[in-house]
């Protein structure tokens, strides 16, 4: 059976590829043309979605609501309609209470040819998206575009009940060329493709538990870490962030400075983590597997 | 001065087609464009474009014009939103809308 | 505003609010209630040490102290900008913070957001903008990214962000725009205290910005177009 890029496919694609064939039912399509009304002033063409599609389906027979957004059209960008999209899809799980909600996110986080508008947007689909979580719908976020997963929506992602990402994808909050601006190459080389996936990519993220899910570039593997996702449901309590907390305070603390990636997975008890890049993700994960 | 440029063009057609729900290809990035189309009650190919390359008028009359030539739509609404494609490339997003249009209308 | 003047306008004397380095925390009595404050200063860099300190302020007050309102006093620079933080997950140390200040909210805790003097990006997506509402200083600065970079991102020259910043509220930082498109509720002016009591007695606890934004008119289509999905 011949694999199918997920990175490659657009955000439409990857819907059709991840529910059940046929049973996608789009929310204000293309032809309804809710479109950003910031952007031709700037002179940037809209786009008639906005950049993202969303809507319902069904996987493995469920009834999920799913958006994905388009990489290519902005970086992903969140402006105001995008966001207001995202939002709305929220609101209706809350009120039709599908059994998950798939967010495809690929995003460079806020649209910012929309600035103000895109910050308090992507504030509230993390309000609504932790609704959600909190009504005991499964959010799982799917991460496995070419741009990644940045920004706000970086922390967006980490609300959700479920990350699934690629072994070429990535999740961050700042680019690395916005941290080598800022610092220098020292600080972090952006052209060191190694070194940028060692620190964000989905191996690393796998590793840390900042993802919960590595799978190939592949829509297969994708949809049936979607599938997976529908018993994912973890409403977020005080033991829940508690046992975060811990995790995520001892982490600091052990991580020696000026640690490199390979330096944490050692420390993390990873067994022959200088090899761990040329690993593909059934070999990692075989690897952690015990 | 920036802003876009809207651009629109209306031929005669005579190749109907059977209903067809909307079809889009293409994506809004640079050098890329996305079309929209649409059915129409109506016996022409229109096409509106929406370009942040500005003054290149007489090139998509010339582009659109050759699609209508090898197609010849009739009830049929092409919406482009643009970000600079060559013609090459628009003529590409517009023959992979004719090929998805006639998918979409053979259903 | 300096956070010290800020706490004694607010409280007078009766506060026991600290800095330890950019880290504000504390608690202070206003109208015979105890108030938990975390947040702050210095144009603090938010990087994951930063956001796990407030988290575990937040923490304490969930677990030690049902029902107490919260106070976060913001001012920062957005997200630190170091590869470290980025290794460690920053954006999920974000988010721990944001899903704190969420449960607290959920558990019955007021919890108020104040810049007092500039907030930016991810660093205020995580605090703030997470509050049942937020509030603002008139002077207080709202940014997503400063404009050299902005430049740089966008391809928009830095005279054309400069020019968009003075008079397009999409684009200008002054806080009187997060008001008009509903990312804050309302500047606190004059009278410190009575701004922070209204704030207690009245701030929602569903999020209405969209709406605040379509009623002031500064963000006119996000309630609509979630609506919209919603009719669908």
């Amino acid at each position: 059976m011949s694999r199918i890029s997920f990175a490659e496919c657009s955000a439409r694609e990857r819907v059709a590829a991840l529910l059940d064939a046929g049973s996608f039912e789009e929310w204000l399509p293309p032809s309804a043309r809710v479109t950003s009304p910031h952007l031709a002033q700037l002179g940037v063409p809209a786009a008639f979605d906005d950049g993202v599609a969303i809507g319902r389906g069904r996987l493995a027979g469920h009834a999920v609501f799913i958006a994905a957004q388009e990489g290519e059209f902005m970086g992903g960008g969140v402006g105001e309609v995008h966001g207001a999209k995202l939002v709305g899809l929220m609101q209706r799980a809350l009120r039709d209470r599908p059994a998950a909600v798939l967010l495809l996110a690929e995003s460079g986080g806020v649209r910012l040819h929309e600035a103000n508008a895109g910050l308090i947007a992507v504030s509230e689909v993390m309000r609504a998206l932790l609704d959600v979580r909190a009504a005991g719908i499964p959010v799982v976020v799917l991460i496995g575009g070419a741009n990644g997963c940045f920004g706000g929506m970086g922390i967006v992602a980490r609300c959700a009940d479920r990350v699934v990402m690629s072994d070429s994808a990535r999740l961050a909050m700042s680019g690395p060329e916005v941290i080598e601006a800022s610092f220098g190459v020292e600080e972090f080389d952006s052209r060191d493709r190694a070194l940028v996936w060692r620190t964000t990519g989905g191996k690393h993220r796998f590793l840390s538990g900042d993802c919960d899910v590595l799978v190939d570039d592949d829509v297969q593997a994708f949809r049936d870490a979607a599938i997976a996702g529908l018993a994912a449901a973890q409403p977020l309590s005080l033991d829940t962030l508690e046992r975060e907390h811990a995790l995520l305070a001892t982490r600091l603390h052990d991580a020696p400075e000026g640690a490199d990636a390979v330096a944490l997975w050692q420390r993390w008890g990873v067994p022959d983590a200088a090899h761990v890049p040329n690993l593909d993700a059934a070999e990692l994960r075989a690897l952690v597997a015990h | 001065m920036t802003g876009m440029e809207s651009l629109s063009y209306e031929f005669a057609g005579s190749q109907a087609v059977a209903p067809f729900a909307p079809v889009l290809v293409g994506v809004v990035a640079s050098g890329n464009l996305e079309v929209l189309v649409e059915a129409a009650a109506s016996n022409a190919c229109a096409f509106k474009v929406e370009t942040s390359a500005r003054g290149f008028g007489a090139i998509w009359e010339a582009v659109l014009h050759d699609f209508h030539e090898r197609h010849g739509f009739k009830g049929v609404n092409v919406s482009i939103n643009d970000m600079g494609a060559t013609p090459a490339v628009v003529s590409l997003r517009l023959d992979q809308a004719a090929a998805s249009l006639k998918q979409e209308a053979s259903r | 505003m300096q956070w010290p003047l800020l706490a004694e306008q607010l409280f007078g004397t009766d506060h026991a609010i600290r800095a330890d380095g950019d880290f504000l925390s504390g608690t202070a009595m206003f109208d015979d209630a105890t108030l938990a404050v975390v947040g702050s200063t210095a144009h603090a860099a938010i990087g994951v040490e930063m956001a796990l300190r407030q988290a575990r302020v937040v923490l304490d007050t969930i677990a030690q102290h049902p029902g107490r309102a919260i106070l976060l006093l913001i001012d920062t620079q957005g997200q630190q900008l170091r590869r470290r933080d980025e290794l460690l997950g920053i954006n999920r140390a974000m988010a721990h913070l944001g899903c704190c200040i969420d449960l607290a909210r959920r558990q019955g805790h007021r919890v108020i957001g104040l810049v007092y003097e500039q907030a930016l990006s991810g660093g205020f997506i995580t605090s703030g903008l997470i509050a049942d509402a937020c509030y603002a200083l008139p002077e207080a600065e709202i940014r997503v990214m400063r404009i050299p970079a902005m430049a740089r991102v966008t391809k928009i020259s830095e005279a054309r962000l400069t020019e968009l910043s003075q008079a397009n509220p999409v684009f200008a930082p002054g806080v009187q725009n997060y008001v008009a498109m509903g990312g804050v509720r309302a500047l606190w002016r004059g009278d410190l205290r009575a701004c922070l009591r209204d704030a207690l007695a009245d701030s929602p606890t569903t999020d209405e910005r969209a709406h605040d934004g379509a009623l002031r008119g500064g963000r006119r289509l996000a309630e609509s177009v979630a609506q919209r999905v919603l009719a669908a």
